[in-house]
């Protein structure tokens, strides 16, 4: 079982692409669960969501404590959440950042990946709406998930014009960060 | 199986394993955590999908009483409901049962105020034990959909007639994205005939439900229901079968076994935890812990008979429960486990823990403390009786 922890602020998105995911893994033959720590949602507050990807039904529960994966939608996050919390050396934090993965003071024995993936949505969506981009990475650095699934979850949830724009965007935020 | 399921969200599976039952009235009031149900449902009803009446109320008072009313006219009805509005049902609750009303209603259990909480617990559903509306608990999102037609058709039943809660942990099944299969229209069709009460309000056959009674004749609508949930018991479990016949899944009748037969510890539960339970067991049955789980799908009615057969072998039992009866220091499931053993032969201790509750996670730590705590029990150097598990200890 792989586990994800996705750190976002409210109105980001994180619980929608947590969502994508579990349904782009299940289109790869995964089972797989997305649910958000749920909270008293409002914009802008820390929010965080979680994903588990498993080749077996998934029974656990519990929130995620010690991540193989996350994803941090908003880099101001590093200084107010502890987004490395339970990682593991071989664990990956992605980070949504103009930056290079060595500018962040986080304590960690996983690796950081970084991709400036607002600058992709604007570029390509025209709005800085970066969850959908992110999973594209996501993808890219860990290959747990085909893009081509994480597009085919987009475009079903977003229909039209709106979803081959963020398609767009996962394919080149996908290939930017080196997937293959 | 894996070919015909699709990942949507726990309310979305609910509200369409409810569609496709076909009620004639839904009458809900939105409240958190419950609200995607309702939404979902008032959406098929706008949208021409199902041929139903949807009463907007003004609170949660008002749609039970509305359906009290369409019921009573032969009417299927179906509501939904978590915490503050089930309580705010409370006085109604009695009066559907009392008058024999096979209304279903999907608890989304959630904690209740004070202090204001919106997350999971199952004080709501639990709190509620004694009005004569039968209680069911699912484990994941399947099973809370599955659950819709199956409590439909008991509560229906010619020989039962009580309402019905289908009880779902708010949140943690709600609003979790997991792979189900959503219920086939022609099967359910199969499954579930239509509702034909052989009494019904009628301006052309005048009568009465729910009118005076006297002390001479009130204690024996109390003795029907109760036998009634007689009937029930017996029902769950055919009718759970019959499930399985038609859509090929079943989880279980009254109670439902995890690595039980070998088990000398034996953990008791209800709801969303039992998955985290079973990942539990598999990983201290591989630390050769003897230990095992019975999950308690129906706590009313509740099946006494069951328990005690599950548990011929059992050692030590541990109950847990998402609620608590404050000045008992006992959740609901332990103090009921405790009362059906006592007139056994079987000499079991029983050890509650309260956990979970208004939304506190339960990790796997969680449970292995508790079964760390059992085990010392069981060298007798502890007993306990009931505890809260994971109470903080930083807080004044």
């Amino acid at each position: 079982m792989k586990e994800i922890r996705i750190h976002g602020r409210g109105g980001q998105g994180s619980v929608t692409a947590a969502e994508l995911l579990a349904v782009a893994a299940f289109e790869d033959g995964k089972y797989s669960q997305a649910f958000p720590a749920f909270g008293v949602e409002r914009r802008g507050a820390p929010v965080t969501a979680f994903v588990r990807l498993s080749d077996k039904p998934v029974r656990l529960r519990s929130q995620i404590y010690e991540p193989d994966y996350v994803i941090v939608q908003d880099a101001t996050l590093v200084d107010v959440v502890d987004v490395a919390s339970g990682t593991k050396p071989e664990g990956i934090i992605l980070i949504n950042t103009e930056k290079n993965p060595g500018s962040f003071n986080i304590k960690t024995e996983a690796a950081i990946r970084t991709l400036d993936a607002t600058k992709v949505a604007i570029d390509i969506i025209g709005k800085p709406i970066v969850n959908t981009t992110l999973i594209g990475a996501f993808a890219g650095v860990t290959g747990e998930i085909r893009p081509e699934s994480i597009k085919k979850a987009v475009m079903e949830r977003f229909p039209g014009k709106i979803g081959e724009k963020n398609a767009e965007a996962i394919q080149a935020a996908y290939d930017l960060i080196g997937g293959k | 199986m894996k070919n015909r399921m699709t990942v949507v969200e726990g309310s979305y599976a609910v509200a369409h394993a409810a569609k496709v039952c076909r009620p004639n009235v839904i009458s809900a009031y939105p409240i958190t955590p419950q609200t995607h149900i309702v939404e979902d449902l008032s959406q098929f009803v706008a949208d021409g999908e199902i041929d139903c009446e949807y009463m907007n109320v003004e609170s949660e008072f008002s749609a039970i009483s509305a359906l009290i009313g369409a019921s009573a006219t032969g009417a299927r009805t179906f509501s939904s409901t978590t915490s503050q509005g089930l309580a705010l049902m409370h006085e109604a609750l009695f009066n559907a049962s009392g008058m024999r009303l096979p209304i279903v209603m999907t608890v989304v259990n959630r904690a209740l105020s004070a202090p204001i909480n919106i997350w999971n617990d199952q004080q709501d559903s639990i709190s509620q034990r004694d009005t004569g509306w039968i209680q069911l608990y699912a484990e994941d999102v399947q099973e809370s959909a599955d659950m819709t037609p199956q409590i439909f058709k008991l509560a229906e039943d010619k020989d039962v007639l009580l309402p019905a809660m289908s009880c779902m942990d708010g949140f943690i099944l709600s609003h979790v994205y997991e792979p189900v299969i959503l219920l086939e229209q022609d099967l359910t069709d199969e499954f579930l005939p239509g509702f034909e009460p052989e009494y019904i309000l009628d301006p052309g056959n005048p009568m009465s439900f729910g009118a005076f009674a006297d002390p001479t004749t009130y204690t024996e609508f109390r003795y029907r229901q109760e036998e009634a949930m007689g009937v029930a018991l017996k029902k769950i479990e055919e009718i759970a079968s019959e499930f399985n016949d038609i859509y090929g899944r079943y989880y279980g009748g009254l109670v439902d076994g995890y690595m039980l037969d070998d088990a000398e510890i034996v953990i008791m539960a209800m709801g969303s935890v039992i998955g985290t339970i079973k990942d539990t067991i598999d990983m201290l049955r591989k630390e050769n812990i003897s230990i095992g789980l019975l999950k308690v799908r129906s706590f009313r009615p509740f099946p006494a008979d069951a328990i005690k057969a599950a548990l011929k072998n059992a050692k030590l039992v541990v109950t847990l429960d998402k609620n608590i009866s404050i000045g008992k220091n006992e959740g609901a499931l332990c103090t009921e486990v405790k009362a059906c053993l006592h007139n056994t032969k079987l000499r079991v201790p029983v050890i509650g823990f309260m956990l979970g509750h208004g939304g506190r996670d339960i990790p796997i730590g969680t449970i292995v403390n508790i079964v760390d705590k059992a085990k010392a029990a069981m060298r007798n150097d502890s007993f306990i009786e009931s505890e809260f598990a994971d109470l903080r200890e930083d807080m004044e």
